[in-house]
């Protein structure tokens, strides 16, 4: 075990991991972070996705000794005030789910993929999230709420 | 600990924690004032819970649901179906809130709990909307009359001039109103009814047939609603259970003296090898650590498979997982005399591979004992059986398991079994603890059961005008489901030949064999098509006479265009459709080949859809778009390689499952029938993709593809 400094969400935490600890695990089983899921553990389904110092991150990869001293954004960090992420509210807006299984870890990789591209087309959007699987098949709405969120400020 | 209203509006694991089994004095005291309706399916029962009113006395078994009206006019519907991205909550929901008149933020749907709802047999094979859809709407319907006649009598009013609307009854006289919970007046009114009342004509629907949003939409798009993966108990540890390195081994020995007992539990209970720990990684490596010595017998390879299922037909119904062959053996007038007159014949074999359903959210339990008493929360679609299968396992009586379903990360099929609730509680009664399992992904690929692979032998015959002659079909292992042909054929001989012991463990899929049997019939109506050069679509026609199934053909060809565009080398149209399960369903579908690389993109599918009066066109599009996605996987790359007993691709990376690259523009056309009853939507609309996009290849590139996947590794030169 080794004690860790993690910035989750503009919140300091300090905790005790395992050797080797992943970060989607530290996030999940010692800080009660749930929103990030696990998917697949082989970083090939994008479940995981956090934002790390604001890219996208494969958290069941990422061992957790790596992410000291970054800043972490997981999908329960989006909300501000009670009000949506741009992001989030595009995604109820499109209905951009079925299980919802996926969401967290395409909201994630969305609010990534516009921060760094404000406007993506319909490829960009293909290309950057291509690695993140909705087994439900909702990838078409999907780009249509990146679409939306692009239209709305989606990239803050 | 008695139940209060309160925790049972939290439907959480705290609230629930020390539930008992419920008899209906229970379930009164839980919910206070208002009225409590079920539904009796057996007029005898009725009587007899109508001359004793036994406190004591348990709610009849044969009831599926009942509906709970409170004094604040909230509404609490009991179901055991459960959801798991079908949006059936939503939809359930909608259908309540119609025949009750009241908004539909009004109604909460507590579903999938052993003790809590009504015994189900499941959620599977397309029935929550035409079953249990129906059943609640007769309850709400029933509900809504006896508060009707209450409110008549409160108000002394004439009956006929009364109107419920927007959770109130209102005399259209004087415009005195009541709202319902006002109605029962701080009593407890307990009503059995018989399923029989006149339900709400489909077009005068107002909240049914509307897109209301996914209920609960903002918990997930917040990362707030806990799946059962995401759940924890106080002092809850983490499971992890030691794999045979093969299908069907035993445990020869076993040594864990790498562990530290004071860290890891291990859990040996015969062939069964777990390890209980404080974090999940540890225990994934403490898992690893133990050194298992497993014997298996010699088992069947991928490379002998069609071969094994052809020539191994099943001795009994057992060993063919309960599929009967006979009810599905048709015989007419005679195929072998109509092939020999033929002016043209086709003769082939399709075959279908395994594959994995995949949900993301891997199997998952959450096990906790108290004392002779056990809770498992586990997604999985059949609640009741697995608390049946967890009273076997540790022989405990039925009362003492309760088994609660939280809305579940997909199953397509995939999750009528409980292995992961009987393995957490296995381990939860060795550690002594209440235990979390969650599979790996490599877990779910191998120790799920898996979709049936089989072969399709195809004869048919047409003549130069278009008159398909003959019909025989031959479904080896893969199933019976749709194998009938919708077209009409004066000779026609079709067989499901279920195999003995396949070689791999055999289950449920989003449409069972209704996929495989029309991918080789839809292929095989277009060979006929193309060997008389008629178009496939007027081929179709020529041959249908049911009017619904002629209707989505119409439909889906008029949006798509077909016709108005020649095929090239480079750009093909195909078209295919289908019944099954109520649902009506046809598929085009434009496909690109890249002459110098061969890759294919499929560009454009254009489905229409039949499945009655629509309860939720959003909801509704959202699944027939899944499916077209979800069947392009089994259409073009999924499939489960294996060896030995051993899964040899049980990784996204090596197990290619639709992705955002794999998208085409997708147009869905409802045809919204007011006139015929309401059937399910989850299974159907993925049974025409998979010949639509084979009949495009052929259109492209004059390559018939005959097996599922028919590109695992990209196009081929020639037909294989």
């Amino acid at each position: 075990m080794s004690e860790l400094d993690l910035r989750i969400n503009g919140q300091r935490h300090q905790v005790s991991v395992a050797d080797d600890e992943m970060l989607l695990w530290v996030l999940r089983e010692r800080l009660n972070l749930t929103g990030t899921k696990y998917g697949c553990g082989e970083g090939q389904c994008g479940a995981c996705t956090v934002l790390v110092d604001g890219h996208p991150r494969r958290s069941c990869r990422m061992p957790a000794s790596e992410a000291a001293n970054k800043q972490i954004a997981t999908i329960e960090g989006l909300e501000h005030e009670g009000n949506l992420h741009p992001v989030q509210q595009a995604f109820l807006d499109e209905e951009a789910f079925q299980c919802a299984y996926c969401t967290s870890g395409m909201i994630m990789s969305a609010v990534g993929l516009l921060s760094a591209n404000p406007k993506p087309t319909d490829q960009d959007i293909i290309d950057r999230l291509n690695g993140n699987i909705c087994r439900c098949g909702t990838y078409q709405r999907i780009v249509a709420a990146i679409h939306r969120a692009a239209g709305q400020g989606g990239s803050r | 600990m008695k139940l209060s209203p309160d925790e049972l509006a939290q439907h959480s694991p705290e609230a629930l924690r020390h539930t008992f089994t419920l008899n209906r004095r229970e379930m009164m005291k839980l919910f206070g004032a208002g009225l409590f309706v079920y539904a009796v399916s057996d007029a005898s029962a009725l009587q007899e819970s109508g001359r004793r009113q036994n406190e004591e006395e348990l709610i009849p078994h044969d009831i599926a649901s009942w509906v709970h009206i409170a004094s604040d006019n909230n509404v609490t519907v009991f179901t055991g179906k459960a959801e798991m991205g079908q949006n059936i909550r939503t939809s359930l929901s909608q259908q309540a809130a119609e025949e009750l008149r009241v908004p539909v933020d009004s109604i909460r749907l507590v579903m999938a709990d052993t003790e809590l709802t009504p015994f189900d047999m499941g959620t599977f094979g397309s029935r929550t909307t035409p079953q249990m859809g129906t059943e609640l709407r007769n309850i709400c319907v029933a509900a809504r009359d006896i508060l009707v006649d209450m409110a008549a009598e409160r108000m002394h009013a004439d009956r006929s001039k009364l109107v419920a609307a927007n959770g109130a009854i209102t005399n259209t006289v004087n415009h005195q109103s009541l709202r319902y919970g006002e109605i029962t007046a701080g009593q407890q009114i307990v009503k059995a009814i018989p399923l029989d009342p006149v339900l709400t004509n489909p077009a005068k629907w107002l909240v049914a047939g509307t897109p209301v949003k996914k209920i609960g939409g903002r918990e997930f798009v917040t990362g707030k609603h806990q799946y059962t993966s995401d759940m924890s108990r106080p002092g809850m540890l983490y499971g992890k259970v030691v794999r045979p390195d093969s299908f069907n081994a035993t445990l020869v020995s076993l040594d864990a003296k790498d562990i530290d007992p004071k860290k890891i539990k291990v859990v040996h209970d015969g062939d069964f090898v777990g390890v209980v720990a404080s974090d999940s990684t540890s225990a994934r490596r403490a898992a690893k650590a133990i050194k298992a010595k497993w014997k298996a017998p010699q088992q069947i390879s991928e490379a002998q498979l069609y071969e094994y299922l052809r020539k191994n037909p099943a001795h009994s119904e057992a060993h063919a997982g309960g599929q009967s062959s006979r009810e599905h053996a048709h015989e007419q007038g005679s195929v072998d005399k109509a092939l020999a007159s033929a002016d043209k014949k086709i003769e082939t074999t399709y075959t279908v591979a395994y594959i994995q359903h995949a949900p993301l959210e891997p199997r998952a339990a959450l096990a906790e004992w108290n004392g002779d008493k056990l809770t498992v929360w586990t997604g999985t679609q059949r609640p009741f059986a697995v608390r049946d299968d967890l009273a076997q396992a540790f022989h405990l009586s039925t009362d003492n398991v309760r088994v609660v379903v939280p809305d579940t990360g997909s199953a397509y099929g995939g999750k009528h079994t409980g292995e992961a609730a009987v393995e957490a509680a296995r381990l939860a009664k060795g550690a002594g603890a209440p235990v979390k399992l969650v599979w790996t992904r490599e877990e779910e690929f191998t120790w799920a059961y898996f979709r049936p692979a089989g072969v399709i032998d195809v004869r048919a015959a047409a003549q130069k005008d278009g008159a398909l002659t003959a019909w025989e079909f031959h479904n080896y292992n893969s199933g019976p489901a749709a194998i009938q042909t919708q077209y009409e054929v004066p000779n026609q001989r079709i067989e499901f030949h279920p195999t003995q012991s396949p070689p791999l463990r055999q289950g449920s899929y989003r449409s069972l064999a209704a996929a495989a049997n029309h991918f080789a019939r839809e292929s095989s109506m277009d060979e006929l098509a193309h060997s008389i050069a008629i178009d496939p679509l007027e081929f179709r026609l020529k041959n249908l006479r049911e009017p619904r199934l002629r209707a989505v053909f119409e439909t889906a060809a008029k949006r798509f265009g077909w016709g108005k565009q020649k095929a090239s080398a480079g750009q093909g149209f195909g078209i295919a459709g289908g019944f099954e399960k109520g649902g009506y369903v046809a598929t085009c579908a434009e496909v690109e080949v890249d002459p110098a690389t061969r890759n294919l993109r499929i560009v454009r599918v254009v489905e229409a859809w039949d499945c009655g009066p629509v309860v939720n066109p959003n909801g509704l599009r959202n699944q027939i778009e899944g499916a077209i996605m979800m069947g392009i996987g089994g259409a073009l790359f999924e499939d489960v390689h294996f060896a030995e007993g051993r899964v040899l691709n049980p990784h996204f990376a090596q197990y290619r499952v639709p992705r955002f690259r794999d998208l085409p523009k997708i147009e869905v056309e409802l045809i919204d029938r007011k006139d015929v009853p309401p059937f399910g939507a989850g299974e159907t609309p993925i049974v025409g993709i998979a010949p639509a996009i084979g009949n495009a290849i052929f259109s492209a590139t004059g390559v018939r593809l005959r097996s599922m996947p028919m590109v695992p590794n990209g196009l081929p030169e020639r037909a294989s």
